[in-house]
């Protein structure tokens, strides 16, 4: 009886052995968690959860400073997606939001050419010199409304796509 | 009962269906004149649609070019008759996917001028095989089977395999569609021709003809030709009449016993595929400088007084080709562009012909569906597939929307035949779920890359901005830099000049 308790023991000890050198030499790499947390996102850079881009929510979200409920483009699905990252409890989203994919217009008669809308969008899908009219490059655009406060003369809109 | 199966040795599943080409076979195939207005879609191939190259107002001649191939994969639009274009506008057309299509509306002036042949081409032997596909690309010939994809682009990916043969396409295997049989038979020197041609291009050294069985006419045609011209490239084959043994990938089964992989193309194996209305199409354009202008299609089902073959120009609304046969009649009910299997239904007979249009049905009701019930997996669906997937286990995954399960069970691979809903006995619409499933799928990744696209776009830029802020901060350090270096008199003198500025700056 005493081989077989010491063989278990042997065996245990070596086990526990490699895994403590197993989880200190290969840390469990958070900058990873975060990029896949970061694919999950809409990349919409929108900063309606309260992060300026999708990529600092995602960091966020790993660091437990924030809920996965905060993203409104993402809709339930993303919530759902990241709960089942992240094995967290799948909530409701904070807000409720359109999900119609939706992009930004610049009404070109209205446009003075301030150059601040240009600079409020996240992506740089704005093109436009100063004093020139800007025009949105709607390929590029992914509906996060960023633009439309910054203008002074209220001249862009969003148009939802079919 | 379990489903009825045919044993082909080579192709799986598929189904003998009742035929109904009588009625559209009788008559010979009539010319429907040139319409009021033409309705010419930019969008009438696989690809990119192409870019309108005429304006409001301008005057066009038959066969002038009016849009131009625009991106990698894509057919120029000619005009298909003489007139004026009166609008450039959304128009309801039979495509799959969407309602409406930009289209050029032409109303034709009646006169029919025909452009000026720019070159008389000399005969074709002599010509290069790379000028004859370019040449092939202008003449916005695309595949008249149904899958309309731009002929030349599928030849020229042709050419960089090692091909072995070439096969026409005759089989027509879907019901009441007779458009290639009428063709083959009052046009079968045309098919041939276009298949010297394509065996001169394409560099191959045989060429199968394959028709159905239930074609005989059709068959003694073409056997006649091919006895005129006495070229030992050609075999013609007739194969069993099974539906879907004229889909592509299920011919080259049926013909060379090759099976064509998952996602690969019949050139993985040797084969190119054409349609025999493609072929002739290319005929017109090489030897006759006719680019594709018109197609052979038919107008039948219970719901139309003569149900026939006719040639109609490319633009032609189903209305007036329907008007042309005699009009509806009392029972019509449905009308559906293209066969009762794959074919669309169609609220509006407002919609032009398009290169697609192999036919137009006109029936007197509904398919019996009967209402939808549980699956009871009974596997019928498994037994009649072509491609041997298993729809009832792809039905379960497309419920509940698991992707990764339905890609590994090979919905990619779905024909969209239409044979799984037709032996299945809880009448459940597979075809359509599984077609709803992979647009679904299709959005998500395009919704991914957009994602993707956006995210390297907000990092290109908060590097952009990240320098340009370095830039502004190394300036910065370089000025105070200077100032400190000059001493504190003229730091003290700078300040000065800051509450003090000369009167001209005021």
């Amino acid at each position: 009886m005493w081989i077989a308790v010491l063989t278990i023991t042997v065996i245990a000890l070596l086990a526990g052995l490699a895994l403590s050198f197993a989880s200190r030499k290969l840390p469990a790499d958070a900058g990873e968690l975060v990029e896949q947390v970061n694919n999950l996102l809409p990349q919409t850079q929108c900063a309606q959860c309260g992060y300026p881009g999708c990529r600092p929510y995602a960091q966020a979200i790993v660091d437990g400073d924030a809920a996965i409920n905060l993203c409104p483009p993402g809709g339930d699905d993303t919530v759902r997606r990241l709960a089942a990252k992240l094995g967290r409890n799948v909530l409701p989203l904070a807000e409720p939001y359109s999900l119609a994919r939706a992009v930004a217009v610049i009404d070109e008669s209205l446009c003075i050419g301030c150059t601040h809308c240009r600079s409020a969008c996240p992506v740089d899908a704005i093109v436009g010199a100063h004093q020139l009219m800007h025009t949105i490059i709607e390929t590029e655009c992914t509906g996060c409304e960023l633009c439309i406060a910054p203008c002074p003369v209220d001249c862009i809109s969003m148009r939802i796509l079919a | 009962m379990s489903a009825p199966t045919y044993d082909l040795g080579k192709l799986h599943g598929g189904l003998r269906l009742p035929g109904n080409k009588e009625n559209s076979t009788a008559a010979a195939i009539q010319q429907v004149p040139v319409p009021a207005h033409l309705i010419l879609p930019i969008t009438q191939h696989v690809g990119d649609a192409a870019e309108p190259i005429v304006g409001i107002g301008e005057r066009v001649l038959k066969g002038q070019l009016i849009a131009e191939p625009y991106g990698s994969l894509g057919a120029p639009v000619h005009a298909s008759s003489s007139g004026k274009i009166v609008a450039i506008e959304p128009w309801p057309v039979s495509r799959r996917h969407g309602d409406t299509a930009p289209c050029i509306v032409i109303e034709c002036d009646g006169e029919d001028r025909a452009v000026e042949v720019a070159e008389i081409l000399p005969a074709f032997e002599t010509l290069p095989a790379d000028f004859l596909l370019s040449r092939i690309l202008q003449g916005g010939i695309v595949g008249l089977g149904g899958a309309v994809f731009p002929t030349a682009q599928k030849l020229m990916q042709a050419t960089t395999c090692k091909l072995e043969y070439l096969i026409l396409n005759g089989v027509e295997c879907e019901p009441y569609i007779s458009c290639d049989d009428m063709l083959m038979r009052e046009y079968a020197e045309k098919v041939v021709g276009g298949a010297r041609i394509l065996l001169h291009a394409l560099e191959v050294g045989s060429c199968y003809i394959v028709v159905e069985s239930d074609k005989p006419e059709a068959i003694r045609r073409l056997g006649e030709v091919l006895g005129d011209l006495n070229d030992d490239r050609f075999v013609l084959k007739q194969v069993p009449t099974i539906y879907p043994s004229g889909g592509e990938d299920q011919l080259v089964q049926l013909v060379t016993n090759l099976e064509v992989p998952t996602g690969g193309l019949p050139t993985d194996v040797g084969c190119v595929v054409q349609n025999v209305g493609t072929a002739a199409a290319i005929n017109d354009w090489i030897i006759d400088n006719k680019p594709l202008l018109s197609r052979i299609t038919t107008v039948t089902g219970d719901g139309v007084a003569q149900p026939m073959n006719v040639e109609a120009r490319i633009g032609t609304t189903v209305a007036d080709i329907v008007n042309f046969v005699g009009g509806y009649t009392d029972r019509a009910e449905q009308l559906i562009i293209g066969g009762p299997m794959t074919g669309k239904s169609v609220t509006t007979d407002r919609v032009p012909l398009v290169k697609a249009t192999n036919c137009i049905l006109v029936l007197s009701e509904a398919p019996a569906g009967g209402t939808e019930r549980p699956c009871i997996r009974c596997g019928d669906c498994a037994a009649v597939c072509p491609v041997q997937l298993l729809p009832q286990q792809l039905f379960w995954y497309a419920c509940a929307d698991d992707e990764a399960k339905m890609r590994s069970y090979g919905l990619l691979d779905c024909i969209e035949c239409g044979c799984c809903d037709l032996v299945c006995p809880s009448h459940i619409p597979l075809t359509a779920d599984f077609r709803t499933a992979r647009a679904r799928m299709q959005e998500q990744a395009d919704e991914k890359a957009r994602a993707e696209r956006a995210r390297q776009r907000f990092e290109a830029r908060n590097e952009r901005l990240r320098q340009e802020q370095q830039i502004r901060d190394e300036e910065l350090a370089k000025q105070k830099e200077s100032a400190r270096k000059a001493g504190p008199d003229a730091i003290a003198e700078i300040l000065m000049r800051r509450q003090d500025p000369p009167d001209e700056d005021r």
